[in-house]
């Protein structure tokens, strides 16, 4: 199994000064899979994600990518394996506008240097038509953010920002996409269409997506395989059905009455 | 750039709509602008074709500190001593060994260049005003070496430096120097504009915007800083290159903090980050002196204003930048914008 998992944690901790936020976290996510990442609130999730990006440095443990020991790469050398993520709460460039917050997507995939770009010239000038093109084709369309290209990212409502998150982070062409709570505070109908967006880029792109989401009926119906966190620790782990009944999962997420439907 | 598009404006292709200047009208108000200026010569009398020079000359040193600042976000207040680097380097290559005034220039912007890169080192660890302050200790460590490297510096008196001659044509004018200068000023410029629109420009407005997700995305933040800082060095390096052979003579009291001040005033005044806000902000502040002294002659005869003449200079330098930090942070570009979307949409405002 270790050898075709994309990505394998194993026995990863991370404490805050005294605070344990992960004890001993192990599990692996198969590639091409829409793998599920939940737990109540506080229960380690993004602190997780952090350690696969390496903003947080695990006290013990390592992270396996594609078999390589990512755990103590430097964050944009993860991001150069095929490593893109969108963030619970946001992390876009605001005063740009749309379009370049998802050119700069393509910063990995761009090779031109510094003199040629002086010049616009030749091939600098060659490589930014390409990846517009490739941009408005693969992403722009996909996302049907059209409308929306030429507009700056702070002043527009959070559920397009979050759409606009996700397609830089598409435009990276990553192997493994993390999500950290794509349709939060999203209505509705917009949560329905993050959802099919999540479905199509599966379909269309060659990717692993690894989502954290509170929304339990979106869990349910996208994922391959659930992995339930609570307290740092991972306490279940299998496909969709066994996980909702597993009786670990339903303590954890009644133990505290009204928390789930909070935010569900 | 949250302009109005004129009616009618469908792009026919990604590549005109990646064009800077995309209308006709555009392009054609550029190409009218580039020749006004290019009869200038013919019209300007010497002193203000003098002040024209000091003007692209200074541009082309606010376009390089518009890349480190303005676009990256990196403060510096040693790009005096970097536009220094250039000057002697110049000064020593033509007076010492009768380089070529073209590769005497190159070279630099590349000594400033390497210089630039050395200082740049410790903005991987430090931002801010920490990192205001590391470029303060090296405007005054350069400082410190023009003055005291005399063999090669001259010292405190500095160095002449011979009128330069290219292709056997002696630039020896105000007006043969006033098209040198407007050209290195316009590529400089254009170059400034083009690295805006493709990826290395892009990366260092991220690391402005949002280091951690610009790092996020895969920007190696170590090398684009020290990148920001050897392009902006190169241009400074130019500029103290012209200006070495323009007013052929340099010493260390032409490249102290007041100078890294100036142009740190240039580009705020202009509007941080904005290529147009660096040319208007260096043609503001290099007339501005100007300016006040007509204004002060014009009065002085009633006013004893006269001793205080730089103090009052320094004042409301002072006042305008607080002025515009206050009312209009996005400088003199921002203004410019705001009328010309006003001319758009004139006379249906809405
Ligand atoms: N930078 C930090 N410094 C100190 N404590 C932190 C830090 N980041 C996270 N924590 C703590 O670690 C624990 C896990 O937080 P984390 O954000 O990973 O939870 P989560 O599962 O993502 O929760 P949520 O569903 O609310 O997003 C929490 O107790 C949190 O307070
Ligand atoms: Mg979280």
């Amino acid at each position: 199994m270790p050898d075709n998992a994309i990505l394998a944690v194993e026995d990863v901790s991370l404490s805050f000064g005294g605070l344990a936020a992960l004890s001993g976290v192990s599990f692996e996510v198969a590639p091409r899979t829409i793998h599920a990442l939940i737990g109540p609130n506080g229960a380690g999730k993004t602190s997780l994600l952090n350690c696969f990006n390496h903003f947080y440095t695990p006290t013990a443990g390592r992270i396996r990518f594609e078999g390589r020991d990512i755990t103590a790469l430097a964050p944009h050398r993860i991001a150069a394996l095929g490593i893109a993520r969108t963030f619970q709460n946001i992390e876009l460039f605001r005063g740009m506008t749309v379009l370049d917050n998802i050119k700069l997507g393509r910063h990995l995939h761009m090779g031109v240097g510094p003199l040629a770009a002086l010049a616009y010239w030749g091939r600098a000038r060659r490589e930014e038509i390409r990846h517009r093109r490739f941009i408005e084709e693969r992403v722009i369309d996909l996302l049907e953010l059209e409308d929306i290209r030429d507009q700056v990212v702070g002043a527009l409502p959070y559920g397009l920002q979050k759409r606009v998150e996700l397609g830089r982070a598409l435009a990276m062409e990553p192997k493994l996409l993390l999500l950290d709570e794509p349709v939060s505070g999203m209505n509705v109908e917009e949560t329905q269409f993050l959802v099919r967006y999540v479905l199509d880029i599966r379909e269309v792109w060659d990717v692993t997506i690894l989502l954290i989401e509170h929304d339990m009926r979106v869990v349910m119906d996208i994922s391959d395989r659930v992995t339930v966190m609570d307290f740092g620790r991972i306490i279940a782990d299998g496909p969709p059905a066994a996980v909702q009944h597993d009786p670990g999962v339903v303590t954890a997420y009644l133990g505290e009455p009204g928390r789930r439907e909070a935010t569900a | 750039m949250a302009l109005p598009r004129p009616c009618g404006d469908f792009k026919r292709s990604w590549e005109a709509d990646e064009a800077v200047f995309p209308t006709a009208f555009s392009r054609g108000a550029l190409a009218a602008f580039l020749l006004l200026l290019g009869l200038a010569p013919l019209a300007a009398g010497d002193f203000w074709l003098y002040l024209l020079n000091l003007c692209g000359i200074a541009l082309v040193g606010a376009q390089g500190l518009n890349i480190l600042t303005g676009f990256t976000g990196q403060i510096s207040l040693g790009h005096g001593a970097f536009v220094g680097v250039g000057g002697y380097t110049v000064g020593i290559l033509a007076t010492r060994l009768n380089v070529n005034p073209v590769v005497a220039l190159l070279a630099a912007g590349v000594a400033a260049a390497l210089v630039g890169l050395l200082f740049g080192l410790p903005s991987l660890r430090i931002k801010g005003f920490y990192l205001a302050m590391a470029t303060l200790a090296a405007q005054f460590i350069l400082e410190y070496l023009f003055m005291r490297a005399a063999p090669l510096t001259g010292g405190a008196q500095g160095l002449f430096v011979e009128r330069p001659a290219l292709a056997g044509l002696a630039i020896d004018s105000d007006a043969k120097f006033f098209y040198l200068i407007m050209t290195v000023a316009a590529l400089a410029t254009a170059g400034a504009r083009n690295l805006l629109r493709t990826d290395v420009g892009r990366c260092f407005v991220a690391i402005r915007d949002r280091d951690i997700a610009a790092e996020l995305i895969g920007v190696n933040l170590f090398a684009y800083k020290l990148l920001a800082f050897a392009l902006s060095s190169f241009f400074a390096g130019l500029a103290g290159g012209l200006l070495a052979y323009y007013v052929q003579a340099i010493n260390p009291q032409g490249f102290t903090v007041l100078l890294s001040v100036d142009y740190l005033a240039m580009i705020i005044i202009g509007g941080l980050g904005s290529v147009l806000g660096a040319t208007f902000g260096a043609v503001f502040i290099t007339l501005l002196p100007e300016l006040l002294k007509l204004a002060i002659d014009a009065v002085g005869g009633w006013l004893p204003i006269e001793n205080i003449f730089p103090a009052l200079r320094e004042i409301i330098f002072g006042l305008l930048i607080v002025l515009f930090l206050l009312r209009e942070p996005e400088g003199l570009a921002k203004l410019w914008w705001d009328v010309k979307a006003y001319w758009k949409l004139w006379p249906f405002a809405y």
